[in-house]
């Protein structure tokens, strides 16, 4: 397992320089001046040049690429031209907020999809089976943008039971904080749902034709305890190293969300960046995510590896 | 038991109905997969008639008429600018299916090839190819998609491209995989060994056998893609009017969600029903075609 | 039911709590501001929060009339380049420093020499500030110019502390320190800003909040639908297509203005090659066939359900230093299609460059279906924003849907856009009479002589049509029915002195 973990990790860095060229070229490839968009209205000619300066805009794009990079090494992982704020800062500020609402999403997800993929696998055929599939996969289908906005209109507007918007640290008012929470985790959790379902019920189907549980139930034991305490442990690890693999697109699905429901996260702060021509926030921002995603994979690899000794070979 | 094809080496199969014939039956068994692909053989159906079915032509304003709710003149009403909701829905269809299509369409032909040559030729083109795609993968996909197209510059079609290149990853990490695993197997050691040179090996042998999770892959692909457009559209990158697409008339709609909702309910009902359709549709083809659920 | 009693609670804690001193002034915006340092600020709603955290050496009114603030009085000398403020006694910064003659020099010379400052611009025309006495100072300027009060309206007028900002450096933004009514507490980017009273502000009576809150919701729906669930008590830039359904409700109350800026087309004329390749850009007569060809209140009704006030020129109707000889036209295909017959394209066509915000593209298609009732072909290209700028500098465009947001000076609307080489100047419009009437009325210190100046322009800008005005936005406040002092200014900022929640 240790040899496995080294090469892992060797593979990593080269990973993260071409996530950290691959995010720089994308800034770069973005059409138009962003001195001028980010001079604002008035686009004063001398704080363009003085922007241009500071950014380095005139010089060729590997030495930009080298200023950047360099910044990044030593921590510095420079500034958002249009607020004048550390990227670190923002970073650092935002994080608990996206990592609360990947937390709560998940939560969501787990909460419908494991019970909608053991209802579908166990019900195989039946129309629990296609009940619970079109359920689950009903979460997916739906543009979040949209469900955000239906949500707002009838939870927030008509019938006043949650907020419309906004964001309260939980460190300030827990029960503010969970009202603002709960559309947003439902919306992106209910993307993730889907996919949940779907290798739960495989993987119990897989494991409830397998030999232990048959030998379970010709021992007489009910379906259900065979279900929940056979079967379900060994489908569960599976499922459970794929949902820290779904942070990727938690963090897609998030840029959306949080833009409807004004949530002070990574993905609201991407998309305002990207649009503002904001680069240094995109590409710290970015930089940061894969890292913890690339991180994250290397951790469910190797809880896989270790549950399951089939696959040290 | 795995779905074996013929091999080589041994006999000549018996007659008896070949694994595609097999999983075809399997599909048609699974009715939630049949009652997609009906859903989405009438969305084509939708999209192919446009010019006989819809009442009005989509693109025609009317100071008049703006933002009416629906009546008999107009069955799912008007929208902003006096044009019928109905006829832009049956119009966007073909924006819609076109983006599904394409875009996968576009990763499908450069991720295979991609995928078979990492997995083929092992390496450090291997290692490179593995590098770049993870690279790839780790960053959100809907921030490289905005990237490119913005890059490109709003349109459906470019919308399309920055779709397919963003999901590009995934097919060569998938064809990749399938590779390695086929690789292995007997008759590829052979037709090796026979000194088939490897670009005949990857397409006669490996690649039908990719095939099956490919055809998984990419109708739930279609199904991601579509919603892909719809979001580029809400942040303005898509389609762009006066042309219809149910993503940009859901971005336009959201304006008016409060007072003319039926702008929003119709094309996003729409991308529901379809999207669903596709993701049921996939789901039975997997079903149907892993060889391990019996 | 749950919403009458949502907005008896409001009231009955008010009952408790006694004078209205412990509230919190909710406040949604459409934006998320930019730094908050009026010295690099670039953003029209970063202006709306620094209404309630600045104050500034002079105000306008609802008239555009410039009033006093931390200014008591002014005068030009006689030849005009010379302008003397007499200040007030009586106002601290946030930080306990007294602000006098002083802090206004080292505030002027900040705008001018800071690196990154967005006001040197505006204030080139000063070339020193003297400390008269502490409560004295005048400005030197190389020559008159009459649209510096506007300035000291604005941005270049707010002061800062100069202990604070030598002590910040080039972090002042991230800690403002100001002499407005209310005091910084916190920002969390693109989540909140959070003002508190400032208890030793020299109009105290104005004050009646305890604590002010901006949050930028970007989603119009969303930031009414915060307004309506009782989550704001004020909102800025409602849609307009959500006005009808707010008149009807009497928790809240609608407030429109029209807006100093405007909304327009602007025509490459001479930018770029473009411009002589394209028979819009090439022929003033088809430009004005092009404007015969729209209805303008046609537009405003479906555009923006008639919230907004047509226009030709760069000010509003209502505006002092509008052309009133000249109104603008009513529509008229047959004189449209004549013109174009004389001009020898019955059916011309360009590219309008569209930014893809919501607005624009309504224009876009609204004006691509009426002018083809003339036989024009407009093709509608759409366009990032941050894009469209690049594009419209290079000009590399045809036309292009852009809106100004406005300044108090009609100076503001103009000069910028039709001077020679000016930087805002996309069309590409070049003729030294303009030019001239453009600097006779900075530098005539009378009305009346601006007044004729800007007519000359008119008449020019008018037959040339580098921009084809539509027409004046209304700006849109909706809000709670219990606050009151909501001031009707033009230019769209909320100023909070006076507010209270009843």
């Amino acid at each position: 397992m240790l040899e496995y973990l080294f090469k892992r990790l060797a593979t990593i860095v080269p990973t993260l320089v071409f996530v950290s060229m691959l995010i720089f070229g994308l800034q770069q490839l973005l059409p138009g001046d962003p001195a001028m968009i980010l001079a604002g209205e008035d686009q004063d000619p001398a704080l363009i040049a003085h922007l241009r300066a500071k950014l380095h805009l005139d010089e060729p794009l590997p030495l930009r690429y080298a200023y950047w990079i360099g910044g990044v090494l030593q921590g510095d992982l420079g500034e958002s031209v249009r607020t004048q704020q550390p990227v670190l800062d923002l970073i650092v500020q935002k994080l608990p907020v996206t990592i609360e609402l990947a937390l709560l999403a998940m939560a969501v997800a787990l909460l419908i999809g494991i019970p909608t993929g053991i209802i579908a696998a166990v019900g195989r055929d039946t129309p629990w089976d296609y009940g619970a599939t079109v359920f689950a996969l009903s979460g997916l289908s739906m543009p979040n943008f949209w469900l955000g906005i239906l949500m707002i209109l009838l939870f927030s507007v008509q019938l006043g039971w949650l907020p419309a918007s906004g964001y309260v640290s939980p460190a300030e008012d827990l029960r503010a904080n969970l009202a603002a929470m709960v559309m947003p985790a439902i919306v992106l959790g209910t993307g993730i749902a889907a996919v949940l379902m779907r290798h739960t019920r495989s993987a119990m189907l897989q494991v409830l034709s397998a030999d232990y549980v048959r030998t379970a139930r010709a021992k007489g034991l009910s379906e259900r305890v065979v279900v929940l305490r056979h079967a379900l442990r060994n489908a569960l690890t599976p499922v459970i190293t794929l949902g820290a693999l779904e942070l990727g697109t938690l963090l897609s699905g998030a840029v959306l969300t949080e833009q409807v429901f004004t949530i002070p996260g990574f993905g609201k702060l991407i998309i305002d960046a990207v649009f503002n021509r904001d680069y240094a926030v995109v590409q710290g921002v970015v930089l940061v995510t894969a890292t913890a995603y690339i991180v994250l994979n290397l951790l469910a690899d190797l809880a896989y590896f270790a549950v399951n000794p089939r696959l040290r070979h | 038991m795995a779905a074996v094809l013929p091999s080589p080496l041994t006999a000549p199969p018996r007659p008896r109905a070949g694994p595609w014939r097999l999983a075809l039956r399997r599909l048609l068994r699974r009715k939630a997969a049949m009652v997609g692909l009906a859903v989405v053989l009438f969305f084509v159906a939708l999209a192919l008639l446009a010019p006989w079915i819809a009442p009005h032509d989509p693109v025609a304003t009317s100071w008049g008429a703006v933002r009416k709710a629906p009546s008999a003149a107009y069955w799912f009403g008007t929208d902003e600018l006096g044009r019928d909701v109905l006829s832009r829905v049956v119009w966007g269809t073909q924006a819609s299916l076109l983006a599904g299509v394409v875009s996968v369409g576009i990763s499908l032909l450069l991720g295979v090839p991609i995928g078979l040559a990492a997995g083929f030729l092992g390496g450090w083109v291997d290692g490179l190819i593995s590098r770049v795609t993870d690279a790839f993968l780790a960053c959100p996909f809907l921030i490289l998609a905005i990237a490119l197209a913005a890059f490109l510059g709003p349109s459906l079609s470019n919308a399309m491209i920055a779709i397919g290149v963003s999901a590009t990853p995934i097919f060569v990490r998938l064809t990749r995989g399938q590779v390695l695993s086929v690789k292995v197997e007997d008759y590829v050691e052979a037709a090796r060994a026979v000194g088939n040179p490897p670009w005949r090996i990857a397409l006669r042998h490996v690649l039908p056998n990719v095939t099956a999770p490919l055809i998984v892959q990419s109708t739930l692909a279609i199904a991601a893609a579509v919603i892909a457009e719809a979001s580029l559209s809400f942040l303005g990158l898509g389609q762009q009017p006066p042309a219809p697409s149910w993503g940009s008339m859901l971005n336009t709609a959201k304006n008016y969600m409060d007072n003319a909702p039926w702008m929003a309910i119709w094309p996003g009902l729409s991308i529901f029903l379809l999207v669903l359709a596709f993701n049921l549709l996939g789901d039975g083809l997997r079903d149907a075609l892993d060889p391990r659920q019996r | 039911m749950k919403t009458n009693f949502r907005t008896l609670l409001p009231a009955i804690a008010l009952a408790f709590a006694g004078a209205a001193q412990a509230q919190t002034l909710r406040i949604g915006l459409a934006e998320d501001p930019d730094a908050l340092d009026p010295t690099t600020a670039r953003t029209f709603v970063g202006r709306i929060v620094f209404a309630a955290l600045c104050d500034k050496l002079v105000d306008v009114d609802e008239k555009l009339n410039i009033v006093p603030q931390l200014a008591t009085s002014w005068e030009w000398s006689a030849d005009n380049k010379a302008l003397t403020m007499k200040l007030r006694n009586d106002v601290l910064f946030h930080d306990g420093e007294k602000f006098d003659a002083a802090a206004v020099k080292f505030n002027i010379e900040r705008h001018k020499t800071f690196q990154g400052s967005n006001r040197s611009g505006e204030l080139r025309p000063v070339t020193s500030v003297d400390v008269v006495d502490p409560l004295t100072v005048r400005f030197n300027l190389a020559a008159p110019f009459s649209p510096l009060m506007a300035a000291l309206a604005d941005r270049a007028g707010m002061m800062v502390s100069p202990k604070a900002a030598q002590a910040a450096g080039a972090g002042f933004a991230a800690k403002p320190v100001c002499a407005g009514p209310y005091r910084f507490v916190e920002r969390v980017a693109q989540d909140r800003i959070v003002f508190e009273r400032f208890p030793q502000y020299w109009d105290k009576g104005a004050v009646n909040f305890e604590r002010i809150t901006y949050t930028p919701v970007p989603d119009a729906t969303v930031r009414l639908a915060n307004l309506k669930s009782g989550q704001f008590d004020f909102i800025e830039r409602v849609a307009s297509s959500d006005i009808a359904g707010l008149k009807n409700d009497s928790r809240f109350k609608v407030t429109r203005i029209t807006e100093i800026g405007y909304q327009g087309i602007t025509i490459n004329i001479g930018k770029s090659d473009k411009a002589q390749a394209n028979p819009l850009g090439k022929d003033a007569r088809v430009r004005e066939a092009f404007e015969l060809s729209l209805d303008r209140e046609g537009i405003v009704q479906v555009v923006m359900d008639g919230e907004a006030t047509i226009g030709n020129q760069w000010v509003a109707p209502n505006n002092a230093f509008y052309a009133k000889g000249l109104p603008p036209p009513q529509r008229d295909i047959a004189k449209a299609k004549a013109l174009l017959q004389q001009a020898g394209v019955p059916n011309p066509s360009f590219t309008l460059m569209t930014p893809t915000t919501s607005d624009a593209q309504k224009i876009a298609q609204v004006v691509q279906a009426m002018a083809k009732e003339a036989g024009f072909d407009v093709k509608i290209q759409a366009t990032e924003f941050a894009t469209s700028l690049n594009l419209a500098d290079k000009g590399d465009f045809e036309a292009y849907v852009l809106a100004w947001s406005g300044r108090a000076d009609p100076d503001g609307n103009i000069y910028s856009f039709v001077g020679c080489k000016q930087p805002l100047n996309y069309a590409g419009i070049c003729q030294p009479e303009i030019d001239e009437q453009l600097n006779a009325a900075r530098t005539a210190s009378n009305v009346a002589a601006r007044q004729t100046a800007y007519e000359q322009v008119a008449s020019r800008v008018l037959k040339d049509r580098p921009i084809v005005y539509l027409y004046h936005r209304n700006w849109l406040y909706a809000y709670n029915a219990k606050l009151s002092g909501i001031r009707s200014i033009p230019d769209g900022l909320l100023r909070v002195q006076g507010l209270k929640l009843n």
